[in-house]
């Protein structure tokens, strides 16, 4: 049996603490490369059998009642008093300026391109993300993945697909709830409790806040659902053994999904301003 | 090395093996698990592999089914090397196997009734009603009362949960069935009704069965042949990695120590092994302890 290097082995002095460094940033690019590009397996064998074989209706739609039905409520919440979080925070700058009647735009517009959408996908992320993590790393670790393959069936096509379709066609309808409650409680709370004319309030969100806003949010959302649900699955799929590893495959999930909805909302915003110039070349509309 | 059987009624079926692992070698990263493993099996034979905690008794199983891929040799059904296959004909060929799992494996989030027709709802067009009417023979014949269909799988206990694990991995009439320790944590006499089960499965026609355990009663009540696998890291590289094959009365006759240690449940060398490592580990706790207040 092959025994493990006795530290007396390792050079001393700097040359050996060079080496070691060294030798430990290439552990770090090779396995951060392998990760990466086991996840791109898992994300193309994924979407390979969405086409290969149509989804069984008993098992699509209790995903699709777990994703989006019991996420509506938190997601509702969130959205509501971000919103209202929002107006208490932007009136004090603006009743400063004069400009309160403009609180409806920036907190609309905020609410629709940014906060919505990330929001949710979070809120996603952390509620059915973490879970599915979970879920699948229990049946990782009680063997019932490797049962479904025993029995001729693809675990992919039966655990991860209904996963993935349920958080891509989910997360929009997701998203628009987020952005309304968030309309709804930054117009109650400007409105209601700080008394901003509602003419006004409504009116300037209309000038600045356009359908394009609104379907940027919506479309930045697909690619959150679609990242939460192959983070997760892969995270569950590749769990460790016992309580641990379930419970560091949960954390995992939730942590690397919302770094990726980050990642994935500045790099989708600044092509998406780029095409919003493209198609409206007098330049971006300004606030203030 | 080549395990033959040694039951004259097997060896004339076992022209064509059903089941053949050549050379098979399975590494983890940098640990090797199993090495140079060799051995046939024959249509209607029963093989239990025997060997302690940690001897790759498990994962010799599993790559018999292709869950694990071998880093050397192979496997072949039938004369077909499982690893030459394509991901679908894998599948479709492990419709001719039953695996029963050491903890059942069953769905979680589906009944009993489900879980069973799983395999039958995935590869065939059998009629739901029909289905059904199979589902309740098949628990009929691994002895649960029909009341547990409608029951999830936490609701059943250790023993029952086996049995419908065992029922699942007949749906399908299958020419093979694997079982990974199928008595581990039961009681004695669950233990005997489960032994009784695998015999009946070997009355059924022409259905092998390969049964990992380290229970000798299972393998003295079940066996036609066994073969005892032992842990690499304590084998010099020459040394073959099966130290025994033949029928149970054989192993019980057996002069080697390896052999007699396990049969007779003796901790022997192990025992000085755990007080060597223990007195290593005060020594080493001793150290650091020294080390800080110093």
């Amino acid at each position: 049996m092959a025994s493990a290097p006795s530290p007396s082995a390792v050079p001393g002095g700097l040359t050996g603490r060079l080496a070691e460094l060294i030798a430990g940033l290439g552990d770090f690019a090779i396995a951060t490369v392998a990760g990466i590009g086991d996840v791109a397996l898992f994300s193309l064998r994924t979407v390979g059998w969405i086409f290969a074989r149509p989804q069984r209706r008993d098992v699509l739609l209790p995903n699709f009642y777990r994703i989006g039905v019991m996420s509506l409520p938190v997601v509702a919440l969130t959205g509501l008093f971000i919103g209202m979080v929002l107006a208490v925070q932007s009136f004090a700058q603006f009743k400063a300026l004069g400009l309160e009647t403009r609180l409806g735009s920036v907190i609309n517009l905020s609410l629709v391109r940014e906060l919505g959408p990330v929001l949710a996908a979070t809120m996603l992320a952390g509620r059915v993300g973490s879970a599915m993590a979970a879920e699948l790393g229990t049946m990782r670790v009680t063997e019932q993945i490797d049962a479904l393959e025993s029995m001729g069936a693809n675990p992919i096509y039966y655990l991860v697909v209904p996963r993935f379709l349920g958080c891509l066609f989910l997360i929009p309808s997701l998203t628009v709830m987020a952005d309304f409650m968030g309309v709804l409680g930054g117009y109650f709370y400007s409105h209601v409790l700080l008394g901003i004319d509602h003419h006004h309030y409504w009116a300037n969100s209309r000038e600045y806040v356009d359908v394009f806003d609104f379907l940027m949010g919506v479309f930045k959302s697909l690619f959150f659902g679609a990242a939460i649900a192959l983070v997760s699955c892969h995270h569950g799929f590749h769990c460790e053994p016992g309580a641990e590893g379930v419970g560091k495959a949960a954390t995992n999930a939730f942590v690397h999904s919302f770094v990726l909805i980050l990642v994935l909302d500045l790099f989708l915003g600044i092509w998406l301003n780029n095409v919003h110039d493209f198609f409206r070349p007098e330049g971006p509309r300004r606030l203030l | 090395m080549h395990a033959t059987a040694p039951n004259p009624v097997i060896e004339a079926v076992a022209d064509q093996p059903l089941l053949r692992v050549a050379s098979l070698g399975v590494r983890f990263g940098s640990q090797h698990v199993l090495r140079d493993i060799t051995l046939d099996l024959a249509a209607g034979e029963t093989l239990v592999i025997l060997g302690e905690s940690g001897c790759g008794k498990t994962v010799l199983l599993k790559s018999m089914i292709g869950l694990v891929r071998p880093s050397a040799g192979e496997v072949a059904f039938e004369g077909r090397s499982l690893s030459r296959l394509s991901d679908r004909q894998l599948a479709h060929l492990r419709t001719r196997y039953g695996f029963v799992f050491q903890g059942a494996a069953l769905f979680d989030s589906l009944t009993i009734a489900d879980n069973i027709a799983f395999p039958l709802r995935e590869h065939t067009r059998i009629p739901e009603k029909e289905v059904r009417e199979i589902v309740a023979s098949l628990v009929d014949e691994v002895g649960l009362p029909r009341s547990v269909l409608v029951k999830k799988p936490v609701e059943l206990s250790g023993g029952m949960r086996k049995r419908a694990g065992l029922a699942r991995a007949l749906a399908l009439d299958p020419n093979l069935v694997l079982y990974d320790e199928p008595t581990t944590g039961l009681d004695p006499i669950m233990t005997d009704v489960i032994n009784e089960l695998i015999l009946r499965v070997r009355l059924r026609p022409n259905v092998a069965s390969v049964v990992v355990t380290h229970d000798m009663n299972t393998a003295r009540k079940v066996a036609d042949r066994v073969i005892m696998l032992y842990p690499l890291f304590r084998l010099r590289p020459d040394e073959s990695q099966i130290v025994f094959s033949g029928t149970p009365a054989d192993l019980d006759r057996s002069n080697d120590p390896r052999i007699r240690q396990f049969v007779e449940g003796r901790a022997g060398s192990r025992l000085m092994e755990l007080q060597e490592e223990q007195a290593l580990a005060a020594a080493g706790v001793a150290a650091a302890v020294e080390e800080q207040s110093a």
